[in-house]
């Protein structure tokens, strides 16, 4: 108390006309916004418009482009490349995303259990979300290999299951499951340890109620746990779909499109398109194709999430 | 919900619940809960133990499923390793990665902390709606954006080079730590503020000494969380950087090391094992907000 009884009978020091600038709120928002405003603005908001309107020129790498109106988008609609893309872009995005959060919140309701070594496993499970993609693509890759496959060396030679290897990544079907099955491999720690959190908010209060009232551990899940957990789902739905269905690495590392461009992407086709090709313009058509679905689908969550927090009485912030 | 308050009374509900649902027998908590996570626990660890395996074994091994077990190496061999290290450009595609990731680290951190700030504390007309702006920026995925990326930064000159990299990355970094930092500013108290404010402090004296101190966990995740995803990304070195010796590591690998038709697996599985041991080191160390940071973007 003492020192500030002090400090109060100090003569005010005269502020620089600096600091006083920086005391005028105006000024400092600016000075506070600008160094984020400006990069986005510059490297993320001019490169969307640019993007938007690349796609409505021929421009290739090296030559200045001309507008050429809907003619990118017109051809797109003549390509069977494309619209393979853009069909198995839909699957890719449906499948691995069912996949991941039926088997990521199977995880997640199994951690929520109580375990021995709890925080251990939670910390190795988020491993394949921490390694780069990339990387843990090329394992995948070798584990795809035609001839020395460990999974078709585990179910012919010691399990007899089968009696040849399985071409994974020959065959266009073989390929896409293969695909998903390594993007929902990727997927399911994110998952599970967001739904944990979740899970973890739930007051046992509402399960001791319904065991009192007997309902099944079914009737637990699907009454209780699903609701409580709808809000924290809806944002990992659309963070997980939105980025299954923007997928690049995944599918550059371990098909490049192939066989005969039947697992290309929308975004490894425009890659291919616009880089090695040089097709700047129609490159990007395909990635700017790719907005409609990802602005549906944010204001379809923004509106499922908004209904969810009004009716759970919650206030929107 | 802030962070400590999602985190914190965890372990005691989850004790309290414990007492009520697990009155199931011993034989039955082990087919429904132990053996399934088992199964995921295998199934999720496979590909790096069958990674780190492979860059120890000798190249007759590899191939020769019918007189070694592949699950194991018999003779391990630092060869890929010492290939990898000596015979390509590795240690200079590690040195490039760690740089970039670094840079455009504390660059966005820089960027985030100032507008974060802004936005929560300043709160000036309209702050929320370039909150909204910010978040809605960070679902802007790069596949998007990379080609008209790539015509800017041949315009600016900067192809070729680690600049571009340092400067595109914070397109995703700024959006995803100004948002984690607003929740962390959120949680410490006005009061500490207004009294600092009283004393006669300046609003930036407030920033570098009372809120930012408080503020240092949430620095932590957002940082690591940066480095991570810089780490990670693919797509804007893949397509900004061309010559062998500038790659980053997740690109010289897959673009480097595979020669023709001849798949040196090997020496790629070394490449792979070796550029995921920084982040995986940099993790175990940092487990705790990399999990609180995760789960607490998610429910801001």
């Amino acid at each position: 108390m003492a020192t500030r009884t002090e400090r109060v009978a100090l003569p005010p020091i005269e502020q620089s006309w600096l600091a006083r600038l920086f005391d005028w709120k105006p000024f400092l928002v600016f000075i506070c916004m600008l160094p984020a405003l400006g990069l986005l603005l510059v490297f993320l908001t001019y490169p969307l418009g640019l993007g938007i309107w690349l796609g409505f020129t021929d421009t290739r790498i090296g030559r200045p482009g001309e507008w050429i109106g809907l003619e990118n988008y017109i051809s797109l609609l003549e390509d069977r490349t494309y619209l393979t893309a853009v069909w198995w872009t839909f699957f890719y995005t449906l499948v691995a995303t069912i996949g991941k959060f039926v088997l990521g919140l199977w995880l997640a309701l199994l951690l929520n259990h109580h375990l021995p070594f709890k925080s251990f496993l939670r910390a190795i499970i988020l491993i394949p979300w921490i390694v780069p993609t990339v990387l843990s693509a090329i394992a995948f890759w070798w584990i795809y290999d035609p001839q020395f496959s460990i999974i078709s060396y585990i179910l012919v030679d010691r399990l007899g299951l089968l009696d040849q290897y399985i071409d994974f990544l020959g065959d266009a079907w073989n390929a896409r499951w293969s695909l998903i099955a390594a993007n929902v491999w990727r997927g399911i720690p994110f998952v599970a340890i967001c739904l944990l959190a979740g899970l973890q908010t739930i007051s046992p209060s509402l399960y001791e109620a319904a065991m009192i009232d007997g309902a099944t551990p079914w009737q637990r899940f699907w009454h209780i746990t699903l609701p409580m957990l709808m809000p924290i789902l809806a944002v990992v739905l659309t963070f997980s779909v939105i980025f299954t269905f923007t997928d690049f690495q995944l599918v550059y590392a371990i098909t490049r499109g192939g066989p005969a461009n039947s697992t290309h992407l929308m975004a490894t086709l425009a890659f291919q398109r616009a880089i090695p090709g040089g097709q700047l313009g129609e490159g990007a058509a395909i990635a700017v194709s790719m907005i409609p679905f990802l602005v549906f689908a944010t204001v379809f969550s923004y509106f499922a999430l908004a209904r969810r927090k009004w009716q759970q009485g919650g206030k929107d912030d | 919900m802030t962070e400590s308050a999602a985190t914190a009374p965890a372990p005691a509900y989850y004790a309290e619940r414990s007492g009520v649902i697990e009155w199931t027998s011993l034989p039955r908590r082990v087919v429904t809960i132990y053996v399934p996570l088992a199964c995921f626990v295998v199934i999720l660890l496979f590909p790096f133990y069958w990674m780190a395996i492979t860059t120890f074994k000798s190249n007759e091994e590899l191939y020769d499923y019918k007189n070694f077990n592949p699950f194991w190496v018999s003779s391990p061999t630092l060869a890929n390793i010492n290939k990898l290290l000596f015979e390509t450009d590795y240690p200079s595609w590690l040195v490039t990665t760690m740089t970039v990731a670094v840079v455009s680290t504390f660059l966005s951190i820089f960027a985030s902390v100032l507008a974060a700030y802004a936005i929560q504390r300043l709160r000036f007309k309209g702050s929320q709606w370039v909150g909204l702006a910010i978040y809605l920026a960070y679902l802007v995925p790069p596949s998007i954006l990379f080609i008209p990326l790539a015509t800017m930064v041949f315009q600016l000159g900067l192809f070729d080079s680690p600049m571009a990299l340092i400067l595109t990355y914070p397109t995703f970094l700024i959006p995803f730590c100004t948002w984690l930092l607003i929740g962390y500013f959120k949680s410490i108290p006005y009061e500490l503020e207004e009294c600092a404010l009283i004393d006669g402090a300046t609003r930036l004296q407030i920033l570098w000494k009372i809120t930012l101190p408080l503020a240092v966990p949430g620095l932590i995740s957002a940082g690591i969380f940066a480095f991570t995803l810089s780490w990670n990304e693919f797509i804007y070195a893949l397509a900004f950087i061309q010559s062998a010796e500038k790659k980053t590591v997740p690109v010289a690998v897959l673009t480097q090391l595979v020669e023709g038709d001849v798949y040196h697996w090997g020496s790629l599985m070394a490449g792979a094992l070796l550029g995921s041991i920084p982040v995986a080191l940099f993790y175990s160390f940092f487990v705790e907000y990399y999990v609180s940071s995760l789960t607490g973007a998610v429910k801001e």
